[in-house]
């Protein structure tokens, strides 16, 4: 069970529920479970099998480069926030 | 092309000949012909004092100055600073100062700060930003640079 | 001279804790860099060299119908010529950028060489080797290249236009993953919602609107671009690049020219300044395939146009933004739509403009919209901070506002907004410990602020900055030597004095004197991955990795000296440089006795360390600025400037003072002067310095520094980034100062002299 932050492009396919607990052993898996909720949400969030480019996963604030394979730990709050170089 | 020119100079201290195309400035000669590549280019057109060097005992940048026209000339380039007793006090306190970051300003501000000194052994804060006014850096925002020339100031002045 | 560069109390503290660290060492390769004898990159000379020029797009926007280089292959001297044919198709490619994903490499690609179309005036279409740099720029004139101009689009508003030239037929807007149904300029749209808007702004008492502008600006690091390429004939290429990050390079030219990493060494030279800058790739692949075609080495150095042409700049940028506050100067609300300008090929920084925007303060309601918008200009680069100054400056300048409308003292509005650890930022992740309020109150309470200012025309300003840094990949390579001396190898390049930032780190764990810690940087064959020299990271990231190989090196130091005792481990310590025994009986030895009978029998000792740390804090930074504004010329002279900045732990100060300073005059430059100007047809017209107006040493005060610290727990010294957040403030503090001088507002940068009469005039 993870907390999962929709992204706010995305609160049009949720009818504005912007936060909200889903069952998942991985990232991977909490995205499956949003799908089934809000279909349609997946293909926003993942392309070809790999976590959409440019979105980064941020799960309890730090940068989980496993992305989809990720195991979230149980309670824990996960983000898509947009990927970002430094200069 | 045209024929190459015969060149001789005394190039820190020592007797120099050279061949160089008429159209080759001195910061081309310096570089390329002569292997000394201390003396940098930033911009190629007299705008930021990467290139300086002390012709005759001026100040120039070497970038807007022909090869060709310095037979019989003087120069002096970052590479002859160093004397037999080790660093010159400007290097020594551009170094005590942290007075560079990338450095690639550092050898024309060295050679400016010496063509200043010899000129005006006291110049003041203002003296410094107004003489360096022709010498571009990007890095430090001056403030270290101007306090490392003040800093050799009494220096050379002992040395003397 | 005015009293300047002090360190903050907690300075004393660490003095008594650390021995290295805090200490103002002479750099390790300071002497290379005052005699002259660093080589950077144009001073690469390789026997048998040849030199390549590139030719360039005399248009903004130009279908490129033919080439043809026969007349310059005929040309005495000229040993190979290329074009974008000569790279390796890259339609259906991709390049992987680590956290940023897969992307396409076409733009990759073409931004190096244009193939079928040009996208900025300077944009490459060919270039040519020769023996002599005269003989190259020679022949790209008798290169011939058919064009079909087209009308370009200059400015990022006018390039959201529905009926806008397109800069790329087939560029449709994103959405995270939703694409527009009609082709667009707008590359990219992200948004970040927090809290509730409407009910923000009813909380309100005031509530302002505004627009602000800034014109695209240049990095202006005074080394221009170069690199040089050696390609054998079994397929091994050597490159000599002045660069923010050789593995960058290496990763890029990999995939632009498809060839093995593997096959690939990039050797960093000496860098003159970067910036962000030297992080793309442009004349290396171009030296690289030249270098092929002619069997022999190719130099490729840029000269001043062409950097200002086809480089670097960062984007010119339109914010809007709305505020409500209480009566009190509590922010209730703030919505903005932020639109970046990428340049040719999609990709401005306009989310790092979005996620620093607001951080420096706990706002409930904020909603960001942030579009990423293609013009015809060169493709953007990071630039100190990428993204912050844009964004930032509209916060700063508004809460100005705000202060002189309610009366509110400009630092206490900060001091009661000011994010502390755990506030959620806007796009969602909470801060970490940050120094915002101890940066503040510093500023507050400095000798500067409390000084009144007097005096027609003459106003102070303030503005603070936030910078979020960056962690990264970073390795080094330790090795003991004989003498008790440890050589470092360093992926990172050394832009500023990073070679003893890092050193000292390692010196300190082992209590030797940093002269002793000898530090290189190396080339990509010779060390662990190492990512660029940026985001503020080196002296974090890199640090870091050489704290962990002084770890590595005392415990296998400890391991041996209790082996030579015959004692437990455990009864064995390191400080100071000196071994002893813990039990007793006070055996001790130095490091350098130890490392001499280590050496002699053969044992090795060293280490080899990678770090991806995460936890880089954030920089925070408050600055003071008083200013003159002449009114008949518009002129803003800088009176007196002071720089606050929480440095988590100042490992070499003279270095943090440098960054402050350096990023608070480029910050000035910015400001006033620096700007890029095109002509109708989209042609630059200042690409010089004289055109393009730096600061210079005239145009200054000396900048002092206030050095805070608020240890970074992320880190084992406490370290977080400097570089980027000087750059932060300056634009709104004199924006700001020139408001209180003279009772302007100015929102669209640079605040040139004729900008600032005209404000006068339409004033009065
Ligand atoms: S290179 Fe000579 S002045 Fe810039
Ligand atoms: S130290 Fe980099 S330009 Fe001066």
């Amino acid at each position: 069970m993870a907390i999962v932050h929709i992204p706010a492009l995305l609160h049009s396919l949720t009818g504005d529920v912007r936060k909200l607990e889903v069952e998942g052993r991985t990232v991977g898996d909490l995205i499956d479970q949003l799908e089934l909720l809000y279909p349609g949400i997946r293909d926003r969030l993942v392309e070809n099998g790999h976590l959409r480019s440019g979105l980064a996963i941020f799960v309890d604030g730090m940068v989980r480069r496993e992305a989809l394979e990720y195991e979230v730990p149980p309670g824990s709050e996960v983000l898509f926030v947009p990927a970002v170089a430094g200069g | 092309m045209a024929a190459k020119v015969h060149v001789t100079a005394t190039l820190n201290g020592e007797p120099v000949e050279f061949l160089c195309e008429p159209r080759q400035s001195l910061l081309e000669v310096l570089r390329d012909e002569l292997k000394l590549t201390g003396s940098k280019e930033g911009c190629n057109n007299g705008n930021c004092g990467a290139c300086s060097v002390i012709l005759d005992g001026l100040l120039v940048d070497a970038c807007i100055v022909l090869g060709a026209e310095i037979d019989g000339c003087t120069v002096e380039t970052i590479e002859g600073l160093m004397g037999s007793d080790g660093l010159h006090p400007l290097q020594q306190t551009f170094l005590e100062n942290a007075a560079l970051q990338c450095g690639i300003c550092t050898p024309g501000f060295i050679m400016a700060g010496k063509a200043l000194l010899e000129k005006n052994p006291q110049a003041s804060e203002g003296d410094i930003r107004h003489w360096c006014a022709g010498n571009l850096c990007r890095c430090t925002g001056y403030d270290k640079i101007v306090r490392a020339i003040m800093d050799a100031e009494p220096q050379l002045e002992v040395k003397k | 001279m005015n009293p300047t560069q002090t360190m903050a109390p907690a300075q004393t503290e660490v003095e008594q804790k650390y021995k290295v660290i805090g200490t103002r060492p002479i750099r390790h390769d300071g002497v290379d860099k005052v005699t002259g004898r660093a080589v950077y990159g144009a001073d690469v000379q390789l026997p048998g060299m040849l030199h390549g020029k590139v030719l360039r797009s005399p248009h903004a926007h130009a279908n490129i119908k033919s080439i043809n280089t026969a007349k310059a292959e005929a040309l005495y001297g000229v040993k190979a010529v290329m074009t974008a044919a000569d790279f390796p198709d890259s339609g259906s490619r991709t390049a992987n950028l680590g956290e940023l994903g897969e992307v396409p490499l076409k733009p990759m690609c073409d931004n190096v060489m244009a193939s079928d179309k040009a996208v900025y005036h300077g944009h490459a279409v060919a270039a040519v080797a020769a023996t002599s740099p005269h003989i190259a720029e020679e022949a790209l004139g008798l290169i011939e290249v058919e064009y079909e101009v087209l009308p370009p689009v200059m400015d990022v508003l006018k390039a959201m236009d529905e009926d806008s030239p397109l800069v790329h037929e087939d560029l449709y807007t994103d959405e995270l993953g939703e694409k527009s149904a009609k082709p667009s300029n707008v590359a990219s749209h992200t948004r970040h919602v927090k809290g509730d808007l409407s009910q923000g702004f009813a909380a309100a008492d005031h509530v302002l609107e505004r627009e602000y502008r800034c014109a695209t600006v240049h990095q202006g690091y005074i080394e221009p671009h170069a690199a040089t390429a050696m390609w054998n004939p079994d397929g091994y290429l050597t490159m000599w690049v002045t660069t923010q990050g050789a593995f960058t390079v290496r990763t890029s030219v990999h995939q632009i020219l498809d060839i093995p990493v593997s096959k690939l060494k990039v050797i960093p030279t000496e860098i003159g300044g970067g910036f962000g800058g030297k992080i793309p790739v442009y004349g290396e692949p171009v030296a690289a395939v030249l270098s092929r075609k002619a069997r022999r080495p190719v130099k490729v150095v840029m000269d001043r146009t062409e950097v200002f042409q086809a480089t670097g700049p960062t984007s010119g940028s339109y914010v809007k933004l709305k505020m409500g506050v209480t009566n009190q100067g509590r922010i209730t609300a703030a919505e903005t739509m932020l639109a970046y300008e990428a340049g040719g090929y999609p990709g401005s920084i306009v989310a790092l403009g979005g996620i620093c925007m607001f951080a420096p303060y706990n706002i409930d309601n904020t909603t960001i919209d942030m579009y990423d918008v293609v013009v015809n200009k060169p493709k953007t680069a990071a630039y100190r901070a990428p993204g912050a100054p844009n964004s930032e400056f509209a916060v700063e300048c508004m809460l100005d506002e705000f202060c002189e409308r309610l009366g509110l003292d400009p630092m206490e509005i900060r001091l009661l907004n000011g994010a502390k650890e755990g506030d959620i930022q806007s796009h969602g992740i909470p801060h970490p410990r940050i120094g915002c309020i101890e940066t503040t109150e510093a500023a507050r309470d400095c000798e500067h602020y409390q000084t009144p200012l007097e005096g027609p025309n003459r106003g102070r300003g303030v503005a603070s900055g936030y910078w979020v840094n960056a962690g990264l990949t970073s390795s080094v390579t330790a090795r003991l030597n004989g003498d008790g001396t440890v050589t470092l190898q360093e992926g990172s390049t050394d832009i500023g004095g990073t070679r003893t930032s890092i050193a000292m780190q390692l010196a300190e764990v082992l209590g030797i004197p940093v002269e002793d810690v000898v530090p290189s940087v190396v080339d990509t064959d010779s060390v662990g991955y190492t990512e660029v020299t940026g985001g503020s990271r080196v002296t974090f990231a890199t640090g870091w990795a050489a704290y962990n190989a002084g770890q590595a090196i005392k415990s296998q130091l400890i391991e041996q000296a209790a082996d030579l005792w015959k004692v437990d481990k455990d009864q064995v310590s390191l400080a100071d440089g000196v071994i002893t025994t813990t039990n007793g009986d006070s055996r001790s030895m130095t490091i350098k006795e130890l490392a001499a009978d280590l050496s002699q029998k053969g044992i090795d000792v060293g280490s080899r360390e990678t770090v991806t740390p995460q936890n880089h804090g954030g920089a925070y930074a408050t600055h003071v600025v008083d200013v003159e504004v002449d009114p008949d010329t518009g002129k803003v002279t800088i009176l007196r400037y002071t720089a606050v900045q929480d440095a988590g732990r100042a490992i070499h100060p003279s270095y943090v003072e440098g960054q402050m300073q350096g990023g608070v005059v480029q910050g000035i430059g910015w400001a006033l002067n620096e700007e890029y100007f095109y002509n109708e047809d989209g042609l630059l017209m200042n690409s010089s310095f004289l055109d393009y107006r730096m600061p210079t040493s005239l145009d200054l005060p000396m900048i002092e520094t206030i050095i805070v610290e608020v240890p970074n727990p992320g880190h084992p010294y406490g370290v977080r980034g400097v570089g980027e957040v000087p750059i932060v403030p300056p634009q709104a503090a004199i924006s700001n100062a020139i408001a209180r001088a003279v009772g302007v507002r100015l929102g669209d940068l640079p605040m040139s002299p004729q900008t600032v009469v005209k404000a006068l005039s339409a004033k009065s």
